[in-house]
């Protein structure tokens, strides 16, 4: 008797939590302790995602730190960061949870002499669950990110069922009854918009668009992920970046490739910017030839 | 500040009016949104209302024009002594050269105010932005603006070359402020929510493509792909729903055999995979061509969707463009001049022929069209006054799969002056196009899967 109330009071949600940022500049003043650096639309939206406890849609291009900025939430709320990684054909068993069928048969097989009644109720237990993220995510009471990653790759059967979790945060799996979560997760959905999202799960979540940064910003992130870069430097770098960005390009470069032009020209020592610098190492930010063709001839380069 | 709910609810319905869907949900979110962020930073506020109100990117430019209107930057002029024109000009050089946005704004306000300002009796007065720029001629500080710049660093970086480049960003971003503060007056006078309707300029999908200006037409391009995007992931949906189809029953007795007998899966028929041929007829002259070529590349955008596309351009005589289509992937800006430049659209003079054109496609390439292949004519049916040649048009119905016509007038359009849209459209389903949301949705909802 003792024991099923002990258990019961584990299941009533405890003190409301205080809340996880005080303002949108804690947002941004915490988040640069680990490293991201976050534009005021990036601060506001995080810290309204946290107040409102809505799921947070992350829509932009490829390598503007949508995947790094819930790393870097779970790492301030010291939560633990689970993620789905959407792909084609990820579906329920990946996504939600799966039978350990393996074991489940070794389970028949060893007891043989009990009813099947018996065994029914023991191999669809606890026991034999394999939980995925999103059930995960929702079990757990510690904080927690889910980061559900890349969601435009996923095929849009899935989305009904990310609807169903994001809406209530619980899950149903018939064998076991329903699974309400105890402590909402932080809940960060990127996309790239390989595929429209639905108007639906669009409506649960705030969205929040990154695009590349402004030049300001963008300097202080090449200084911070590559600290020996000179200031002029990691200025001409941003330039001309932002440059190729206005041309009209197969694939334009985003942060994560001026990180790597960062990078790489100080590998090479050049402490400033010139023709042939440049073009000798254009290859790091552009990733078609006709691109790098096309932007030399814009940027006055001899011909390559 | 007061009213806040009033301004909420009038932001909210300026954008729905732009065709932002927002429900209730979202209009209760963005007052707890503002109740959690507070007005000492307007800013924040933007954000913290883009976030809750908005669901894509595309939104965004007719939100920011809209939450200035309804959450202005100040009231009033900039309470500064009316500045001249030299001496804004003068002010306005250093700002650009700094690079100083916050500068850039005040004397956006102050511009404004002292050269923008037209009319005197109340109702027949305002605020101009055409008039101020007009007035300042930003555009022309290019050259100084690089000197100052240039003096002051010395020049000699690489960087230097794109000096120009940035200046132009910058002053573009000026004359943005410039219409933004116009706007912004203008509103304090009048009705602001008519302003938000009226004077914000509508997202590009809701411009039509008859008066679509250049840069309209160039943002529009850059929709292409998401937009061809979206419509993959309906005509995928469409086709798994064509093909979810019945049950096999005998393949389902065959495959239970290795469940003993007892038909634990049933296998559902697949209908064959053929992918459906499409062939598009395009006019590509004057008025009209903005529309083709979106459409061309569009079509272009989506060609794994088909297993064969072939593209025909027009004007009075005709000519395949596939081959052009295909290579000028890279350069999708340049398609229309290629087009222009490479067919053979035009015999003894410039102007479109209809009846001439399609009379060479049924002679020419009739073969190309079969019972699998759906066939698109997209123009405004306007024939400069000869015979529009029905009979071509249904020998196409006749041999095609199915054919559509997309006219991109206005319907109330169709058959004044020399319009022959309502004969053709007895002979093959004509559909009002006028705007890339409209063609999307018909797009969508007509292709064949
Ligand atoms: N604001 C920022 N502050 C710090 N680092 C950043 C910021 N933006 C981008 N980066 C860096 O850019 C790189 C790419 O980021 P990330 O992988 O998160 O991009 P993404 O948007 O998830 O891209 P993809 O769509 O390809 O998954 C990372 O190394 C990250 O550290
Ligand atoms: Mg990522």
């Amino acid at each position: 008797m003792n024991k099923r109330l002990d258990s019961e009071r584990t299941l009533i949600p405890t003190q409301p939590e205080a809340p996880l940022f005080s303002s949108v500049d804690d947002v941004s003043a915490r988040l640069a302790e680990t490293g991201y650096l976050a534009s005021p639309a990036v601060a506001t939206t995080v810290f309204l995602a946290a107040r409102l406890g809505k799921p947070l849609l992350v829509e932009g291009p490829a390598g503007v730190g949508k995947t790094e900025l819930a790393k870097a939430v779970a790492q301030v709320a010291k939560a633990r960061l689970i993620r789905l990684q959407c792909y084609e054909g990820v579906d329920e068993s990946r996504a939600l949870y799966e039978w350990n069928h393996a074991k489940q048969l070794l389970r028949i097989s060893a007891g043989r002499d009990e009813s099947w009644d018996e065994t029914r109720t023991d191999i669809f237990s606890e026991e034999f669950l394999l939980p995925r993220p999103l059930l995960t995510a929702i079990r757990g009471d510690e904080p927690t990110v889910l980061l559900i990653d890349e969601t435009d790759k996923a095929d849009v059967e899935m989305e009904g069922l990310l609807l169903e979790v994001l809406s209530d945060f619980q899950v149903t799996v018939p064998e076991l009854g329903t699974i309400t979560a105890t402590r909402r997760p932080f809940v960060v959905l990127t996309s790239n918009a390989g595929r429209e999202l639905s108007e639906a799960l669009r409506r649960r979540c705030l969205f929040l668009h990154i695009g590349f940064p402004e030049e300001e910003l963008e300097r202080r992130i090449v200084r911070l992920k590559v600290p020996g870069l000179g200031a002029a430097l990691a200025e001409s770098v941003v330039r001309v970046v932002g440059a190729l960005r206005a041309m009209d390009l197969r694939k334009v470069p985003s942060v994560a490739e001026t990180i790597d032009w960062a990078h790489t020209l100080l590998a090479l020592g050049a402490d400033t910017l010139d023709e042939a610098v440049v073009r000798d190492t254009l290859g790091v930010i552009l990733k078609h030839q006709d691109d790098v063709q096309k932007a030399a001839a814009k940027l006055d380069l001899d011909a390559l | 500040m007061s009213g806040v709910e009033e301004r909420i609810t009038g932001l909210v319905g300026a954008l729905r009016a732009h065709g932002v869907r927002i429900g209730t949900g979202e209009s209760v979110d963005a007052a707890l949104a503002v109740e959690a962020l507070g007005f000492a930073d307007r800013d924040l506020l933007r954000e913290g209302l883009a976030a809750t109100l908005l669901h894509g990117p595309g939104q965004r430019a007719v939100f920011d024009p809209v939450f200035d209107l309804y959450f202005p930057r100040g009231v009033g002029g900039p309470g500064t002594e009316g500045a001249g024109r030299d001496e804004l000009r003068d002010r306005l050089a250093e700002a650009l050269a700094a690079d100083d946005r916050s500068l850039m704004a005040r004397l956006a306000a102050e511009a404004v105010d002292g050269l923008g300002g037209y009319g005197s009796s109340p109702g027949s007065d305002g605020w101009s932005a055409y008039q101020t720029l007009d007035r300042l001629r930003p555009q022309t500080l290019l050259a100084r603006v690089r000197d100052d710049v240039g003096g002051r660093d010395g020049g000699a970086g690489f960087a230097d070359r794109l000096l120009d480049d940035e200046i132009r960003r910058r002053i573009e971003v000026f004359r943005q402020l410039v219409a933004t503060e116009a706007r912004r007056r203008v509103a304090e006078r009048r009705d602001r929510d008519e302003i938000a309707r009226r004077a914000v300029r509508p997202t590009a999908d809701r411009v039509d493509f008859l008066y679509a200006g250049r840069d309209q037409l160039a943002e529009l391009r850059r929709t292409v792909q998401p937009l061809a995007r979206k419509l993959a992931t309906r005509l995928a949906a469409r086709r798994r729903r064509a093909a979810r189809g019945t049950i096999d029953l005998r393949r389902t007795l065959r495959s239970s055999l290795s469940t003993g007998g007892v038909p634990m899966r049933p296998v559902l028929r697949r209908r064959r995979p053929a992918r459906p041929e499409l062939v598009l007829l395009c006019d590509v002259s004057g008025s009209v061509s903005g529309f083709s070529d979106f459409t061309m590349l569009l079509v272009q955008a989506l060609h794994d969707q088909f297993s064969k596309i072939r593209v025909f351009a027009f004007v009075n005589r005709l000519d395949e463009v596939t081959g052009l289509l295909e290579h000028g992937r890279a350069d999708p800006d340049g398609l229309g001049a290629r087009i222009r430049a490479e067919a053979r659209l035009t015999g003894w003079h410039g102007s479109s022929d209809y009846g001439v054109a399609l009379g060479e496609f049924t002679e020419r390439y009739g073969a190309t069209v079969g019972p699998r292949t759906t066939v698109f004519v997209l123009g405004d049916a306007r024939t400069n006054m000869s015979d529009p040649n029905l009979a071509a048009v249904r020998e196409l119905a006749r041999s095609a799969r199915r054919v559509y016509w997309l006219n991109p007038e206005p319907r109330a359009q169709w058959g004044t002056g020399d319009s022959a849209a309502p004969e053709y459209a007895e002979l093959v389903e004509m559909h009002e196009c006028r705007t890339a949301r409209q063609l999307g949705a018909l797009i969508g909802g007509l292709l064949p899967v």
